[in-house]
């Protein structure tokens, strides 16, 4: 047998390049995360006490159980802040890079578009979105022709609509195109 | 001899077209879900979740496992062929896999994948057969202390034995904690955390989170990555399986190591990764030919697999038995479980035969058939590499989207799911890991019940947590393993005290 030659290859023409300027090192995200998550659970803890975190005659109030996560929760994200901070100053310049442009670019350029489609699915209905989606996210992004891709998203739709609304009574958010068929 | 004629019951509730089919698409599709690079078996079972909603549990539950079942086997697939670890735990594969395919021996590689994650799997689901039922009808007697206990020991061994750091293993897990305590209050009714929003009413439900946390936020992960990708193509023909099972009795005490290690591991919330890790250094110590491991050896193969697989199938273990999951994917087949009305714990033995046993009568027969379809379709799966990931991305978040929207029709949870999302990419780039946050979700409420009650019982004292020698000896180990770093660097302390002329 001599399969030893490549004969999958795949290429990707818009991959972030490796040497992108970095946008933001591993450890300073960490830190703001820690920063975020002390924030809510102060805030969490917060409305906890205001519940009642104390004990009533018919045991614990409701507040309790939370309001003790809710402290613990502070306390491991101020060591890890602490802990962080001294990582970084350590680490000076070369600290392990959380981001670079391309890379956040390309992430944006898929959330984006799920943000949108998730915007979309509540006027449009979720299977003209995801048609949407699906063909803009081919052409656009991935660069493929225009008729493989709306083929493609069209199968892909009407797949999901005969699955979940015809096939599996899943309902789904539906707009003014269903409609037009009667559903 | 019980289990026995209960597991042959298992398989007549199992043998009908309809299961059967089920079973085969669902194998089908985990190893699409495991050849596709950055999903895996968590990710495909909660992308897949929704396809269930509408079937009875029993149907449900085999399709999922056998998604799960496909997806360790597809993992093993780009390892080898294309040296991309589809799971965490199929990077000890790739070390002899890869250089194997290399040297135009690919066929016997992934035969021997294949064969040894049957292997593994089997031997797991023995296990389960006949320890579950013991363990489950041990369970009955436990009170809500005794949960408690388990539950905080699941929660600490989790922080003792994990990788991460410490702080990070907490702050997942009592992030968990606290998400599942929003809403409605379940012993007083009272309204917490929700700041008067109505959404929040209904809480955060589980599967949404983990829809986010593992279908999303993978996504923007992959596109992250350079996607382009190169590797061998391999068809496995009847000649190379029979070689390779004809070599294998020859590594049996790697394959019996492995699955011991597996099985331990998949048992304790340890996990796969670690097991595999293990399976394979341990076969490296052992050997006697440990400078060959690395440049292509069968054995190196075998070790990791068999370890991965018996331990991703342990980890069902105490789920069935306990209502602990060991595992990420564990916690989400039980989130599964409660949607469709199932009380996870050890009363499943008793009031859900049906299910439990037709249940494990799926997982001897998944692997069998999952080790049949993939021996024969690797060409095919490979080629699915070959779809651009730019058409696979859309699909998949229109399958996240009905996802989390079908579990209450909530266009909340549509918001909620990607939030997730962001927070899954976050945690994960900044070493936080999901699993312990996943198995807090779907614990949480029961956790914090058993707590209440047993506190209650208590007369508000801890002491109830130490008042037989069931609980303490649970609770007690709970601590040990929460500060088991630094027990043992106090143990070598005083080591090294009583043993300064070995030390110098």
């Amino acid at each position: 047998m001599s399969n030893s030659d490549i004969e999958i290859e795949v290429s990707d023409p818009t991959a972030p390049a490796v040497d992108s300027p970095p946008l933001a090192k591993t450890l300073t995200v960490d830190i703001w995360a820690m920063v975020v998550l002390g924030a809510f659970s102060s805030v969490m803890a917060w409305d906890n006490y205001r519940t009642g975190m104390g004990w009533s005659e018919d045991g614990p109030q409701p507040g309790y159980f939370p309001f003790y996560l809710s402290v613990i929760l502070i306390a491991a994200s101020i060591y890890g802040i602490v802990k962080s901070l001294g990582e970084r100053r350590a680490a000076a310049g070369d600290a392990e890079v959380f981001v670079t442009r391309d890379q956040f670019k390309r992430v944006l350029l898929v959330f984006v578009p799920t943000a949108a489609f998730c915007v979309a699915m509540q006027w449009l209905g979720l299977y003209v979105a995801s048609f949407l989606l699906t063909a803009g996210f081919m052409i656009f992004v991935g660069k493929l022709s225009v008729w493989k891709s709306l083929l493609t998203a069209l199968i892909f739709s009407l797949a999901m609509f005969f699955i979940f609304e015809i096939k599996f009574d899943v309902i789904m958010p539906k707009g003014p195109f269903e409609a037009l068929f009667g559903y | 001899m019980e289990a026995f004629s209960l597991l042959l019951h298992g398989f007549s509730v199992l043998l009908t077209w309809k299961i059967l089919g089920l079973m085969f698409v669902g194998l089908i599709l985990g190893v699409f879900v495991g050849v596709l690079p950055g999903l895996g078996g968590p990710n495909g079972v909660a992308i897949l979740l929704p396809i269930t909603f509408s079937m009875d549990p029993t149907s449900a539950i085999v399709m999922l496992s056998c998604i799960y079942w496909g997806a360790l086997f597809g993992g093993a697939i780009t390892s080898i062929l294309f040296n991309i670890p589809g799971e965490a735990w199929s990077v000890a594969t790739t070390f002899d896999g890869y250089p194997m395919a290399q040297q135009g021996r690919a066929a016997e590689a992934l035969t021997a994948a294949f064969t040894s994650s049957f292997i593994g799997s089997f031997v797991a689901v023995l296990l389960i057969t006949f320890l579950a039922p013991g363990i489950a009808s041990f369970a009955l007697r436990f009170g809500p202390a005794e949960f408690f206990s388990v539950y905080l020991l699941t929660f600490c061994s989790f922080v003792g034995l994990g990788r991460e750091d410490k702080h990070k293993t907490i702050i997942s897990m009592a992030l968990g904690l606290l998400l599942t305590g929003i809403g409605m209050d379940t012993v007083s009714g009272t309204l917490r955390m929700t700041f008067g929003s109505t959404d929040l009413l209904r809480g955060v439900n589980f599967l949404v989170a983990v829809i986010g946390l593992f279908g999303i936020s993978e996504i923007l992960l992959t596109m992250e990555e350079q996607l382009a990708l190169k590797g061998h193509a391999a068809a496995i023909s009847i000649r190379t399986v029979f070689k390779v099972w004809r070599e294998m009795p020859r590594y049996w005490v790697t394959l019996v190591r492995s699955s011991a290690i597996g099985c331990w591991l998949g048992i304790t919330p340890g996990g796969a990764i670690a097991a595999s890790f293990m399976g394979y250094n341990l076969a490296k110590r052992f050997s006697k030919d440990p400078e060959g491991f690395g440049t292509g050896k069968i054995e190196g193969v075998f070790a990791p697999e068999t370890a991965a697989h018996a331990s991703g199938t342990a980890a069902l273990l105490p789920m069935l038995a306990l209502g602990i999951p060991g595992s990420g994917t564990a916690a989400i087949l039980l989130g599964g479980l409660m949607v469709w009305g199932l009380n996870p714990g050890p009363l499943l033995f008793v009031e859900h035969k049906d299910f439990v046993w037709g249940l494990i009568a799926s997982m001897y027969l998944g692997n069998v058939v999952g080790l049949v379809i993939v021996l024969a379709t690797v060409p095919l799966f490979a080629s699915v590499l070959r779809v651009p990931f730019a058409a696979i991305a859309p699909m998949i978040v229109v399958s996240c989207a009905i996802g989390a929207f079908a579990i209450q029709n909530a266009m909340f949870d549509i918001w909620l799911m990607l939030g997730f999302g962001v927070i899954g990419y976050v945690f994960k780039k900044i070493g936080i890991p999901l699993a312990p946050l996943t198995l807090a979700l779907v614990l949480g409420s029961r956790a914090e019940d058993a707590f209440r009650l047993s506190m209650i019982s208590g007369g508000g004292s801890f002491g109830v947590f130490w008042s037989n020698w069931l609980v303490g000896s649970i609770t007690t180990l709970s601590f040990i393993l929460l500060f088991l770093t630094q027990i043992e660097k106090g143990i070598s302390k005083i080591g090294r005290v009583f043993r300064p002329a070995q030390a110098a």
